[in-house]
């Protein structure tokens, strides 16, 4: 069927770790979630149900998979994940937590500092944070905080989760799954065959190739398949839009495909490389980016999405592209052995579309470090802080010639049906003195000119092309220095 | 920062006298909670052969249905049965008075996304997928969506209401200074966690059994037999836990349960229905939006001479339990403020979207920071620090009677929360403090504010104030508890089952509490006015001590003393050196034909009230409390943080301190959302935009200000409520208008002196709106 390394058959069935065994599916709907196959086929209804789509945490569940010889512990969000993206890890669920009547740390301080009212998004709180228990370093305010983004909670208002949390993970783990560390080890690195994985038949699979060579005969073969990332977007069209795609290809298990690489000129994004593997390498170009991935989606979504998919689906308003647009960065695409590289902002043709032919990847993301006449700032703006999409997103980078401002990019999100720049302003930018707010009066007035936003739930089209303009305003006036904060972030963190 | 290494309950004093009320034992269910153990409707194993319903959802808001061509949707693989208007047995109506709502619309289209029809299939994904294949033909007409609409089209759901002190209108002119304005105040979804589910389970000759997520399983069980055309005795509802109620699943639960009953009816298979989370948002009724017309005279002081409001309320399509919400918005359009010339009037306007519903608050919120907002005006127009002008208002002796009649009894307690705040939380200095930051600093902006709230505990309509238990003690000494109450996370049955242990002088586990069922304890008040505690506490404890005496005239009897000598306490029941376990005697009772079992009853005394005439004293008691809350705004963009809040608040002499403090932290964080993140918007075409929490965005832990300090003020309450404690369900939602009023604090900043219109909720937008309104 699909190609393999010399030598090697390809799988036929999904082998993952569950409840201390190893399950083997050699049968299951490529469109089947996990959430679906706990509650449904296994009977485990510890994970609840929320809101099927990835932003409330109550089906929150932990993978164990090895990087670099270690364990991780991602929270995920089961209701979207597909069955088939566990191939290799282990599941672990909230039944899995305590051992006899003695529970977990996490789950005593929940019991301890009253931590769960009506209990319902109580399971998936407890995997997040079981999941910050192993990060074996003492987690802060902030970290716990990050650690619940993806994790609503409507009765306690979180205050004691966030106590019970702060007084449990401190550092070193003490739990069967760290004095069973060795023997998990063992067991998921015997599930790393190197294979390629094909369940079904032509008509229906979900299929994860082992290698960008296999990866690249599949599409070639199976043009209109899903291209599978982390299925933080593709989730939805299933369980939201009932779509009902019978051919995915999972990025997932390619190797290679989510390296990263980082030189004297910029960082090389694979495009599996997930958002969470990715942002310590973003947050190095610019701490703005850090900020940036800190509220990108959750952290279930980070574990989970991928930076090629999130260039590759062309949301108007994905938070990354035009971020890394006025960074300047370019998307590599590949078609079989053909290789093409092109500016990001180039791949956004329109609404929907994107410059992809059928066949063709997106295969990795390239990002520039910045000058040392470059300022940058990026900022995101949006009803609520953690775990939103923007009603505007702003990026700016001006090249500077002493205290002019000698070439600018300027790219929005939430402005067009695309991630854009803004053309007018960039070129009004050019000889303004970012300390002369006279200077650079044009160059607003032009960017109210570059763009006809939509009115939306997000934001009203009056309310987007102030808030660009007012970015714009703040981007030059911290260039220039302010005496006093502009940002909420920097007025807490100086707190 | 504050940050607790280990549980505590500030304010909370251990007690010596009681042995299980008054002490913070955690949620009955914690330990299951936090195993993933506790069963939810949905995590009940199914019997065999269960089958799943989706519902077929009206496209457009207004009009006539035309045509309904289901079949596709009969043709669709797996589907087992459809059903629509013409399959009701029973009669097509879930309004829980008014007859005006349907189950399945029939021709005329109430909202966008009504239920057209069900479809019964194998499985949930088939039957949701099957509900997409209807072809529905609706003649359309132009829908009126918002206040404004309405006011237009003259539509109510019910007549106009005020009640009025004195000529307000001709006190205002009268008065040295004058404001007026119009002030929006936001809907809210409930965003329970655990979605609207019932599951219904046929029995013979007829009989259903439904397990559903509700807060009122007694009106669940009308609506089902309404529905299937059966005596209420045909039905039996049972509910042990939700994933959260709020309000949202009083009427709310009720279509769900019945398209399930009516499934199993037509099937003959158990039938689920379990809403997925876009259409639960769409299907279900919200918190009432609306629009306060004010008009204010006071003096150079600020002290207000006379008030005149116009509660506009969006209703939407039916009454459902709108007469009770805007009435409760109107009793405290007050708040605290003694009002000597008064008008509170209100309109019941009738839109085409979902019928709008109880929300925890039940409309108290909405009235409630209408005034705050006029008494923020007040102090801008007077040049006054907030809390002076709120101060020189508050209730006192002499002027402590209430716009509808009530005379507020321990108004000091208001004011000794509000000093003792006021003092612990260091507003005066923070004031200033944060003036000088202001001064310097053009981008950002902080506000500061400390609100207060006083709020009437009993439901308005009398009937509901009764509840009813169900106490059996077996022979080895454990008792089994049920009562009419629900539980959704409050920490209800806790709470009774303290009360229960207490009477007995038994350990808590000894108390088994068990699922809300129809069939056990008939004819309950729906849980909510935040008196699941107070009657059900009251009704239980009435039940404990009929078999407690009894047992006591028996033990009394075999010792040969007094039974006033008889005393049970720690498992065993003692007088004087004598002494058995509690199960022993219990053993023994049922060998002498000792009756172990009984049925408590409580109505809350002392309540009436004549809506005709407008007075009366509907509220057994009211609960108080403050919140001193700072923000920080940014100018450019309108974004926002609270940076700290400080609440201290009433609970009396709470039965539980750690679950009290959890019901006051957890409302104000509600309340929050309410004024700031959670905003519902409908487009042109009637359609809810913001159907799921992608868009509509309730708060998250880092939205928690990250200096929080809440404690629990608890002296016991004059009333003679159980243990003398108070409720606490609602009350501190409206901690939150201090949020509202620091932001506009905040915005304030921007221009001294001005008057900013910032409507609710302060989304960025707003803010940035409401800086705009300052005209700088």
């Amino acid at each position: 069927m699909a190609a393999s390394a010399p030598g090697m058959e390809t799988r036929r069935n999904l082998t993952f770790r569950f409840r201390g065994g190893t399950v083997a599916l050699d049968r299951f709907s490529p469109r089947a979630t996990l959430l679906d196959w706990l509650r449904e086929e296994a009977g485990a209804k510890g994970t609840k149900e929320g809101c099927n789509e990835g932003d409330c945490g109550a089906c929150t569940v932990v993978l164990s998979r090895l990087r670099d010889g270690a364990l991780t512990y991602q929270p995920v969000n089961a209701c979207i994940l597909l069955l088939g993206q566990v191939d290799g890890a282990e599941v672990l669920t909230i039944e899995d937590l305590a051992e006899g009547e003695t529970l977990h740390p996490v789950q005593q301080a929940m019991v301890d500092f009253h931590g769960s009212q009506c209990g319902f998004c109580t399971p998936g709180i407890v995997m997040s944070l079981f999941a910050l228990y192993h990060q074996n370093a003492p987690a802060s305010y902030a970290e716990v905080c990050d650690a619940l983004a993806g994790n609503l909670c409507r009765c306690t208002g979180y205050k004691p989760i966030l106590d019970a949390a702060l007084a449990t993970c401190e550092g070193q783990p003490v739990d069967r799954f760290e004095t069973q560390a060795a023997e998990r080890r063992e067991a998921i690195a015997a599930l790393a065959d190197g294979r390629d994985l094909f369940v079904g038949d032509e008509n229906a699979f979900f299929a994860a190739p082992a290698t960008e060579a296999a990866l690249a005969e599949l599409t070639a073969r199976f043009p209109d398949a899903v291209l599978l990332g982390g299925a933080t977007d593709v989730g939805l069209w299933i369980t939201k839009l009932l779509r009902d795609p019978k051919r995915i290809l999972w990025l997932g298990r390619v190797a290679g495909l989510d390296a990263i690489r980082s030189d004297a000129d910029g960082v090389r994004f694979g495009a599996a490389a997930t958002l969470k593997q990715s942002a310590p390498h973003l947050a190095a170009l610019h701490p703005d980016l850090g900020v940036l991935m800190a509220r990108f989606g959750s952290r279930q979504v980070r574990e989970s999405g991928t930076i090629g998919g999130n260039i590759a689906n062309g949301s108007p308003i994905g938070d990354l592209a035009p971020a890394l647009i006025a960074l300047g960065a370019s998307v590599e695409l590949r078609k079989g052995a053909a290789t093409r590289v092109l500016p990001l902002e180039d791949f956004f043709i329109a609404y929907g579309k994107q410059d992809r032919a059928p066949g063709e990847f997106v295969s990795a993301l390239v990002a520039p470090r910045l000058g040392e006449a470059q300022a940058y700032s990026a900022f995101k703006v949006s009803k609520r802080f953690d775990e939103d999409i923007s009603a505007v997103m702003g990026a700016f980078r001006f090249t500077l010639d002493g205290d002019r401002i000698a070439e600018a990019r300027v790219a929005f999100g939430g402005m067009a049906a695309t991630p854009k720049r803004a053309l007018g302003a960039e070129k009004a930018l050019i000889g303004a003195r970012p300390a002369d707010s006279a200077s650079w009066r044009a160059a607003l007035d032009a960017l109210a000119q570059d763009f006809a936003p939509l009115t939306d739930m997000r934001a009203t089209a009056a309310y987007r092309s102030r808030v660009a303009v007012n970015l714009l305003a703040k981007a030059l006036m911290e260039v220039a220095g302010a005496e006093a904060p502009t940002r909420i972030g920097e007025f807490l963190a100086a707190q | 920062m504050l940050r607790n290494k280990e549980p505590v309950i500030p304010g909370y004093e251990p007690r010596e006298e009681t042995a299980v009320v008054h002490k913070p034992h955690p949620h009955d269910s914690a330990r299951l909670h936090v195993r993933g153990a506790a069963t939810y409707v949905d995590d009940i194993r199914e019997p065999n052969g269960t089958l799943h319903v989706a519902i077929g959802m009206a496209d457009k808001a207004s009009g006539t249905l035309r045509g309904l061509d289901l079949s596709a949707v009969r043709a669709a693989p797996d589907v087992l049965a459809v059903l629509t208007a013409a399959d009701i047995p029973g009669k097509n109506d879930i309004a829980p008075a008014f007859a005006d709502e349907p189950l399945f619309a029939d021709s005329d289209i109430l909202y966008h996304g009504q239920p057209l029809f069900a479809v019964v299939a194998r499985t949930r994904d088939a039957a949701r997928r099957a509900a997409r294949l209807g072809r529905v033909d609706i003649k359309e007409a132009p829908p009126a969506l918002t206040v404004e609409d309405a006011l237009v089209t003259g539509a109510r759901v019910l007549p106009d209401y005020a009640f009025q002190r004195g000529d307000a209108v001709a006190a205002t002119s009268a008065a040295p200074h004058r404001l007026e304005g119009a002030f929006r105040i936001g809907g809210q979804e409930h965003f329970y966690l655990e979605g609207q589910i019932s599951l219904a389970i046929p029995g013979e000759a007829g009989e259903m059994l439904v397990h559903s997520s509700t807060q009122d399983p007694t009106e669940v069980q009308h609506i089902v037999a309404r529905i299937l055309g059966v005596p209420d005795a045909f039905v039996t509802i049972e509910t042990r836990r939700m994933g959260g109620g709020f309000g949202g699943k009083e009427s709310q639960a009720c279509a769900w349960a019945a398209i399930a009953a009516l499934g199993a009816r037509a099937t003959g298979a158990p039938c689920k229905v379990r809403l997925d989370r876009d259409d639960d948002f769409q299907l279900t009724g919200k918190r009432h939006d609306f629009r306060a017309d004010w008009r204010v005279g006071y003096d150079e002081a600020g002290r207000i001479r006379a008030y005149d409001v116009m509660l506009n309320a969006r209703c939407g399509c039916s009454v459902d339990l709108s007469p009770g919400v805007v009435d409760r918005a109107m009793f405290h359009g007050s708040n605290a403020y003694w009002l000597p010339d008064v008008r509170i009037a209100s309109r019941r306007l009738k839109t085409n979207t979902v019928s709008n519903t109880a929300f925890r608050g039940f409309g108290g919120p909405q009235g409630m920071i209408a005034i705050e907002r006029v008494m923020d005006a007040i102090a801008r127009e007077r040049g006054l620090d907030p809390l002076d002008v709120r101060k020189a208002n508050f209730y006192r002796p002499g002027a402590d009677v209430t716009p509808y009649g009530q005379t507020v009894e321990d108004c000091d307690t208001l004011l000794e929360l509000v000093e003792e705040l006021e003092t612990s939380s260091d507003y005066r200095a923070r004031r200033g403090e944060i003036a000088a930051f202001n001064a310097v600093s053009p981008v950002l902006k902080r506000g500061i504010a400390l609100t207060p709230l006083m709020f009437g505990i009993s439901f308005t309509l009398i009937h509901l104030n009764q509840a009813s238990a169900l106490v059996h003690v077996y022979s080895d000494g454990s008792v089994h508890l049920n009562h009419g109450g629900t539980e959704m996370g409050q920490g209800l049955f806790t709470k009774v089952a303290q009360v229960v242990a207490e009477e007995f002088g038994v350990p808590l586990d000894w108390v088994r509490i068990t699922a809300t069922n129809t069939a056990k304890v008939p004819n309950a008040s729906p849980t909510a006015a935040s008196s699941g505690t107070d009657t059900n506490g009251m009704a239980a404890q009435a039940g404990a001590r009929q078999i407690k005496q009894r047992m006591t005239e028996f033990a009394a009897a075999q010792w040969g003393v007094e039974p006033k000598d008889v005393v049970f306490r720690d498992g065993r029941v003692f007088s004087g050196n004598a002494s058995m376990a509690f199960g022993e005697l219990a053993k023994a009772c049922r060998v002498n034909r000792i009756h172990l079992s009984a049925a408590g009853y409580y109505k809350t005394p002392e309540i009436h009230w004549d809506r005709e005439k407008a007075t009366g004293r509907p509220f057994f008691y009211y609960a108080f409390g403050a919140a001193c809350s700072e923000v920080v705004i940014d100018t450019l963009t309108g974004e926002m943080k609270v940076l700290r809040s400080d609440l201290l608040h009433d609970v009396g002499a709470s039965l539980n301190p750690a679950l009290d403090l959890g019901q006051v932290e957890g409302a104000f964080i509600q309340g929050m959302g309410w004024l700031t993140t959670e905003e519902l918007v409908f487009d042109a075409k009637g359609r809810l935009t913001t159907h799921a929490p992608a868009t509509y965005k309730i708060p998250v832990a880092s939205d928690t200000p990250p200096d929080f300090r809440t404690r629990l003020h608890m002296r016991p309450n004059q009333t003679e409520s159980i243990y003398r404690a108070k409720a606490v369900g609602e009350p501190p939602f409206m901690l939150a208008i201090s949020v509202y009023s620091a932001i506009l604090d905040a915005v304030h900043a921007v221009k001294p002196g001005g008057q900013p219109r910032l409507e609710a909720p302060c989304t960025p937008e707003a803010i940035l709106n409401a800086i705009d309104s300052l005209g700088v």
